[in-house]
């Protein structure tokens, strides 16, 4: 009985990842098909080292951020600030560092920092009610000017090789970029779907107006998320900074909000809030990382770099898009079906005026999810 | 209820008058038209994408392409007369056409995919970045009589200021755009979209054209903004204007207009370009201030307009509120 239920879970967990797995999966074939030495995975100086490792290993700050990022578009939101935060993390960073703080020390300031500018983007959108994408558009255009204040202007670096640890260096044969973003992964994913948080958040983001009046705490779900969301860029902007030891304001972290939210758009959850999946998520971060570690060591000349990932990642979501629901229907659990063609504009039209709605993902969260 | 839409307009001319005036008090010498004549040149390109954008957020949309479109066409055209020896002008029509199907073709994907705009600009923007980078990864330098004779063109204006012709450009942009905004049909439906996509369609707004003809109009002003940026500097750069497209939707949210569409002047953007000039040209004049203050004050000046808007909003909805209940005991009198 047990083992029923819990097979039955991850069936139900393997088909919601089949296309992100798909995807991940082909693109590795590709690759390999291209430059075949690209799985090998070689033990050096007790660490692990391979292309297939270097994914794991750059795709960090993305994953990272892309887990922030999941949850903040289940709430219907969106986090533009988070690369300008890794900017200021950064320059914090490696000013303490330069100054010769301790690392414990450095490492709960940059947290704070993180944690407070996620705060400020959550009060402006739970008590200020502003649209999420100009909240974190102010921090965006602001941020790096205050990370230039901080640094200064100048690039600024440093010999510490503790701080450094956490950018390259390995515990267990394992980088320590990877071990952060599995343990934070982990530990959010733990979080929120072992806990009512997750249902909550998918509430708030389906219809926070409703969620409100049955008696969820949206603010407090906002304010979660914006903070969850700034102490991951953090993470990120510690692991940029202690990767090249040094921290550049202008140029750290620099579209990587960008990267992460299309991470999450091919990890399948929808910009217009509601069922969200980190794990997808952070599948999704590791194609993006694999197209561009894949076109590095395929040789194509780099002047194509941006033509294929953006060709590549147009694909996947003309494949996942709402006008093409029925190749998507194909990998959706039975039960989970839903009326192709709900046009989008129409529940974003129907919310703009503050009334309630059943879209997609709520017939689906009705359907598919409460049906477990 | 209609000054009240326009509030956000006047206290944006409001405090670009009081902000000039200050500067004007510190430093006498920037009450001239040699520094406004140069303000618009300087910022013809920002202004004439500015322009696409206003339209792009009325309608509840948004362009993150634009300034990928810019480098790009600054690339085409410099490789098309450099290379190729093609007549600047023939350059010109082929790099507007390019740039409004790019712009038709992101508004076919928003519109018949129905992936957000937020998604499909995005994935325009490495493209065309992508594109540009095809074309040429060096700076491409011009040199043809035609760019002289263009870069020659001013108007003198009393003062000494030297209107040039990217400066006229931008501005002939600016009265058309306003022009199309609140005169014409197509104007009336990108306001109608953005207020509410559902009623549009339900009025008989033809959204599909609409939304294709939004972002067309986009990608074309995009691709006039690269000529012009390609005239102002005299080269086309696959690296150039990065980012340029945050500081467009920022005069935008500045000059007035609701990222929520639906409300805003084309007249409120250029006040909005002129404010972000405005820091800049403080910035020169004091010379001791480094260039980030720039973002900081355009930040904190977002922060203040979103504010004013949110204030106003709220106050609107009370009196309209107040007006409903008092209407509804009149009617039951």
């Amino acid at each position: 009985m047990q083992t029923t239920l819990i097979s039955g879970a991850i069936t139900r967990k393997l088909r919601r990842l089949a296309p992100q797995l798909a995807a991940l999966f082909a693109i590795l074939a590709l690759i390999t098909a291209i430059s075949p030495g690209f799985l090998s995975v070689t033990v050096q100086n007790g660490r692990l080292y391979g292309s297939l490792i270097d994914v794991l290993v750059r795709a960090a700050p993305v994953a990272l951020l892309t887990i922030g990022m999941t949850l903040v578009i289940a709430t219907r939101g969106i986090d533009l600030s988070i690369g300008a935060v890794i900017a200021i993390c950064g320059a914090v960073a490696a000013s303490l560092v330069a100054d010769g703080y301790p690392l414990v020390a450095v490492l709960v300031a940059v947290t704070a920092v993180g944690l407070v500018c996620g705060l400020w983007n959550a009060v402006l959108v739970a008590f200020l009610d502003i649209q999420p994408i100009i909240a974190t558009l102010i921090l965006m255009v602001a941020g790096r000017g205050i990370a230039q204040l901080i640094t200064e202007g100048v690039i600024l670096t440093f010999n510490n090789d503790d701080f450094a640890v956490i950018g390259s260096g390995a515990l267990g044969g394992i980088p320590v970029p990877v071990l952060l973003w599995l343990a934070a992964g982990l530990l959010v994913g733990l979080l929120v779907r072992r806990t009512a948080l997750g249902f909550l958040i998918e509430a708030t983001g389906i219809n926070r107006r409703a969620a409100m009046l049955a008696g969820v705490q949206a603010r407090f779900l906002l304010i979660f998320v914006y903070a969850v969301s700034g102490v991951m860029a953090a993470l990120a902007g510690l692991i940029i900074t202690a990767d090249i030891r040094g921290a550049d304001a202008n140029n750290a972290g620099l579209w990587l909000e960008l990267d992460a939210i299309l991470a999450v758009v091919i990890g399948g959850t929808s910009l217009n809030g509601g069922r969200f999946s980190i794990t997808a998520s952070l599948i999704g971060a590791l194609i993006i990382q694999s197209i561009n570690t894949g076109i590095l060591v395929s040789g194509f000349p780099p002047e194509f770099n941006l033509i294929i990932k953006a060709s590549i990642i147009i694909v996947v979501l003309t494949l996942q898009s709402p006008a093409l629901g029925f190749i998507a229907g194909f990998f959706r659990p039975p039960g989970a079906g839903q009326p192709i063609g709900t046009a989008s504009g129409e529940h974003r039209a129907a919310d703009k005026a503050g009334t309630t709605r059943t879209d997609r993902t709520a017939t689906s969260l009705s359907t598919g999810e409460r049906a477990s | 209820m209609k000054n009240a839409r326009n509030l956000p307009f006047l206290a944006t001319l409001i405090v670009f008058l009081v902000a000039y005036g200050l500067c004007t008090l510190q430093f006498p010498n920037m009450f001239s038209t040699r520094v406004i004549a140069n303000l618009l040149s300087d910022n013809a390109f920002l202004g004439i994408v500015a322009v696409g954008m206003t339209f792009v957020i009325l309608s509840g949309g948004i362009d993150l392409s634009v300034g990928s479109v810019i480098a790009f066409t600054s690339v085409f055209v410099a490789v098309l007369v450099g290379s190729f020896g093609l007549h600047p002008l023939t350059a010109f029509v082929l790099a507007l056409v390019l740039s409004t199907l790019f712009g038709a073709g992101m508004g076919l994907m928003i519109r018949y995919l129905s992936i957000p705009p937020f998604v499909v600009t995005l994935a325009g923007m490495f493209l065309a970045r992508g594109a540009a980078y095809l074309v040429s990864t060096q700076s491409v330098p011009i040199t043809h009589p035609f760019f002289e004779t263009i870069q020659g063109l001013y108007l003198r204006l009393p003062g000494g200021g030297r209107l040039t012709a990217m400066a006229m450009l931008m501005l002939v942009v600016f009265a058309v755009g306003a022009l199309v905004a609140s005169r014409t049909r197509f104007g009336a439906n990108v306001y109608a979209l953005g207020g509410n996509e559902q009623s549009a369609a339900l009025m008989g707004v033809p959204v599909g054209r609409t939304i294709i003809g939004i972002y067309a109009l986009s990608g074309f002003l995009s691709g006039l903004s690269g000529i012009a940026y390609t005239i102002y500097t005299s080269s086309g750069y696959s690296l150039a204007t990065v980012g340029i497209e945050l500081d467009a939707i920022a005069a935008v949210v500045i000059g007035g207009t609701l990222l929520t569409g639906g409300t805003g002047l084309v007249a409120g953007t250029l006040v909005g370009i002129l404010i972000q000039g405005l820091i800049q040209t403080y910035i020169v004049f004091d010379g001791t201030l480094s260039s980030w203050w720039t973002k900081i004050v355009i930040g904190i000046l977002l922060f203040a307009f979103i504010a004013l808007q949110r204030a106003i909003i709220w106050y609107s909805n009370r009196r309209l509120a107040d007006g409903a209940s008092r209407g509804e005991l009149r009617g039951a009198a």
